[in-house]
């Protein structure tokens, strides 16, 4: 099959070549960003937290006329009902573990600071390193599933308390792996110091576990998403989180049987319809606007996609009833079915190939755009080839049915009058 | 004549209803997915307060220094205690107010309730009057309340009906963290979003509105702390809430109204001289660099329009742009298609305004036809970002008749501008070569 005779007829038909060009790279440029932005959440999102989410549920809760943390005996009483607590939910039938917690991945709510190498040293400088505290006891790996991976867990005499607006030394705490990789690139963390928010008191690693997220899932804290600590500290104060961890199947039964226990313990408190969360429930949340922003951004490329193939099945098919004429004079000359089919599938082709450079190069310049306006990375080649392909494969696909019926334009056609 | 039209572009759409049916499709999806994303911007970028927003200013004052701020050397967002009390003394703007947000408990007088819990900000009396914030029953307090830290409460209408019925509760008491504050105001309906008095602490939307409104020195006081962001450049050295109190870290939002271009740059002057007094003080080892920013200024400097409902309206309006090169390809089609119906009629002495004017009523009959489609589109697509977005963003996009009318108009607008082209070119059509191929 020669080109020229198709460039030839295109020439004849300049405004539908353009605008079916046009119309694939916009097209392109658009569905590989949104594709982009589809995978990115969906990576994102599935990204595991580091805890055993199953069987794993948190109680927020606020005592009403507390005593003040802002003095040592106010800290003292507080403790004391949060150990009360503690005791009525540990004793709950189906209940596994508990731990108190200030926060939890994907909760939003965190306590930041950062650890250095050094005493003294500037909170923020250079050289320290973020991270987020969660404040629990001896409990807490096994109440939120997390892997040791090296050195040991925290036992009873570890744990301390403290206000919750307070500052006390923290003897011992148990890192994250990402967070020891980086602090002691070498290797062996365990049994190390660090100084913890700029404190002269070292800091003891005494374990690591495999994987811990960090409360906030926002863009501030991208930079130190895996940097966790845990530090063996019930915090007191007028509000208190338990993680509570269920034998499997009883989430439910032990949800139900929280607010009772502890209405029992003090009946001045709240302890609402929030109060009592599965993780299950604290993960959708979080992640709502990301699933969100795919749904929507799958809605629009099948839109599009759905838009282009329909317009190029508009105009082909026009060609076709354009030149319907000529088919027949072509069929008449010898022409088979397959060379009419060939002529109309090339010439598809040849247009969309323009377009998907061009495509490509919008594509690119749009993801350039949006990685200067917001927080985009660099679109990898590999959305951009499977994009190029997709279009070329919806071309095709749509010119087919236009295409097949120019093929069957019978020779006779060349006699009659146009 | 506009009859005829209308009679010629029925009867040619009728002829061809697939190729009508698929532009009419085309531009039904277009507009609907740009209005529906629309209506999400719209409602997350709108001015909260738009006759008073330019007399709104935000102040922020540099009180970390150099390794304090952000890269692009914004100062704090916030305030720490020290600062915000001393402007609150000084008193120079015409009205002003240091708040912060508090997560107070209310307890029930009903023996058989249990305590729940309420979302609040303690401020200043002049923060109501300030921020026309309407009134159902009473009003807000005094400055004399405000200076003998008076027992006082100003709750919304829903805490009022829960706790009261409704009714005014205006001279009742309300329980607040165990102690009794007497209600001086029942607010009306207020829940502006973005919650802009305070974006800092409320991330700027949020479902629920605040319940109560507390004399700040009184809240003080009572030490009932703050719930919301608490930032620090070092750890202070006392504990507790006193603690909080007497450090660097910033935790207090501000607001203050300023009537005009003089007040505003007077305003911003004073704030750099208490800067420089506090240098010479020696609590501020650097230059003073303070800001003061229009409420507009502020919410953008905030970044309270989420990046994501930018780009989503960004991605939708690309949507509309090709489905209207696609309608251009389409009505291309479709108006050359009658080149022998144009011949003949250019031949009969029709000039080329009527042929102009006969394709164009075609187009705007199509873009009618895909806003009719668009609307119901819309109206499905507005109803569904519930199940799409977070709630308290999806809360805000509401369907009206400004919604609507821009959808039609969009739509009619839009295809007519697509059908110039090909409507152009209908018009060069050669009568001579028409009537001779046929």
């Amino acid at each position: 099959m020669k080109l020229h005779p198709i460039l030839a007829a295109l020439r004849k038909h300049k405004a539908g070549t353009v605008l079916i060009a046009l119309q694939i790279a916009l097209t392109l440029a658009i569905v590989c960003n949104a594709v982009f932005i589809i995978g990115q959440r969906v990576e994102r999102v599935n990204r595991p937290t580091g805890l055993d989410e199953s069987n794993l549920f948190l109680v927020s809760q606020q005592w009403v006329g507390a005593p003040s943390a802002d003095n040592a005996d106010g800290v003292e009483k507080l403790d004391a009902m949060q150990r009360e607590d503690l005791a009525a939910l540990r004793q709950l039938p189906g209940v596994a573990a508990v731990a108190p917690t200030n926060s939890l991945p994907l909760l939003n709510s965190s306590w930041t600071g950062s650890v250095s190498h050094k005493p003294g040293a500037d909170l923020g400088g250079k050289g320290d390193i973020r991270t987020a505290y969660y404040f629990t006891d001896e409990q807490a790996l096994s109440t939120l599933g997390l892997r040791l991976v090296a050195g040991r867990n925290f036992n009873a005499g570890d744990v301390q308390h403290q206000g919750f607006r307070d500052q006390r030394d923290r003897p011992v705490a148990i890192i994250s792996k990402a967070l020891a990789d980086k602090l002691f690139p070498d290797g062996n963390a365990v049994g190390k110091v660090m100084y913890s928010d700029g404190s002269n008191a070292p800091t003891t690693i005494i374990g690591v576990v495999a994987r811990l997220q960090i409360p906030s899932i926002g863009s501030w804290g991208s930079s130190f998403a895996w940097y966790s600590t845990l530090i063996p500290t019930r915090l007191d104060g007028g509000f208190a989180r338990y993680a509570v961890r269920t034998k499997p199947g009883q989430l439910d039964a032990v949800m139900r049987a929280v607010a009772p226990a502890l209405y029992k313990v003090t009946p001045m408190r709240v302890l609402d319809d929030d109060s009592v969360k599965p993780f299950s429930e604290i993960r959708a949340k979080a992640y709502r606007a990301d699933i969100g922003m795919a749904v929507l951004m799958g809605v629009i490329c099948l839109i599009l996609l759905c838009v282009t193939a329909a317009g190029i099945v508009g105009l082909t098919s026009f060609w076709v009833g354009q030149r319907h004429r000529q088919i027949g004079v072509r069929r008449a000359l010898g022409a088979r079915k397959i060379d009419i089919l060939h002529y109309f599938q090339i010439e598809n082709l040849l247009i969309a190939g323009v377009g998907v450079v061009l495509g490509v190069v919008l594509a690119v310049g749009l993801n350039m755009w949006l990685m200067t306006h917001y927080e985009m990375t660099r679109i990898p080649l590999l959305y951009v080839v499977t994009g190029v392909l997709a279009m070329l494969a919806i071309g095709q696909g749509a010119v087919f049915v236009p295409a097949r019926r120019a093929s069957n334009v019978p020779p006779v056609e060349a006699t009659r009058a146009a | 004549m506009f009859s005829y039209y209308l009679e010629l572009a029925l009867r040619s759409l009728r002829r061809s209803p697939g190729l009508t049916l698929l532009m009419v499709l085309t531009i039904g999806f277009g507009v609907a997915a740009s209005m529906t994303s629309w209506s999400v911007f719209r409602a997350v970028s709108g001015d909260p307060i738009p006759w008073k927003s330019s007399k709104l200013f935000v102040p922020q004052i540099d009180n970390w220094g150099p390794k304090g701020r952000s890269s692009d050397g914004e100062p704090p967002n916030a305030m720490d205690y020290a600062d915000a009390i001393a402007l609150m003394r000084d008193h120079r703007a015409k009205r002003q107010s240091a708040m912060y947000q508090i997560s107070p408990s209310i307890v029930p007088a009903q023996a058989d309730k249990h305590p729940f819990n309420v979302s609040g900000h303690v401020v200043y009396g002049e923060f109501f009057p300030m921020l026309d914030v309407p009134f159902k029953y009473g009003s807000g307090w005094s400055a004399d309340d405000d200076t003998n830290r008076a027992m006082v409460a100003v709750i919304s209408s829903k805490l009022n009906q829960k706790l009261f019925g409704g009714v005014s509760s205006v001279g009742k008491t309300v329980n607040i963290e165990g102690k009794d504050y007497r209600v001086v105001g029942v607010l009306d309906d207020w829940n502006p979003q973005p919650r802009f008095y305070d974006v800092v602490n409320t991330g700027g939307f949020s479902t629920t509105g605040d319940d109560v409104f507390l004399p700040f020195l009184t809240a003080i006081q009572e030490a009932m702390s703050n719930d919301g962001n608490t930032n620090c450049n070092e750890v202070p050295k006392e504990s507790g809430f006193v603690g909080l109190q007497h450090s660097e870290c910033v935790w207090v939002a501000y607001m203050a109204e300023l009537d005009d271009v003089a007040a505003a740059t007077a305003y911003r002057n004073y704030l750099n001289d208490y800067a420089r007094a506090q240098q010479q003080a020696g609590r501020f080892g650097w230059a003073p660099n303070s800001r003061l920013r229009d409420l507009p200024a502020w919410l953008d400097s905030q970044h309270v329009v989420p990046s994501d409902t930018r780009v989503s309206l960004l991605v939708a309006l690309g949507l509309l742009l090709v489905c209207l090169v696609n309608t251009v390809g389409l009505l291309l089609a479709k108006f050359l298609r009658r080149s022998g119906e144009i011949g003949v009629r250019r031949a009969l002495g029709a000039p080329r305004a009527a042929i102009y004017s006969q394709f164009l009523t075609e187009a705007g009959i199509v873009g009618a036809a895909g806003g009719v489609l668009g609307l119901l589109l819309t109206v499905a697509g507005v109803a569904s970002v519930g199940w799409v977005l977070p709630k308290d963003i999806a809360a805000l996009a509401r369907l009206d008749v400004s919604l609507l009318l821009l959808t039609m108009l969009v739509a009619v607008v839009a295809t007519m501008l697509a059908g110039l082209y090909p409507t152009f070119r209908a018009s060069r059509v050669q009568p001579a070569w028409q009537l001779k191929s046929n």
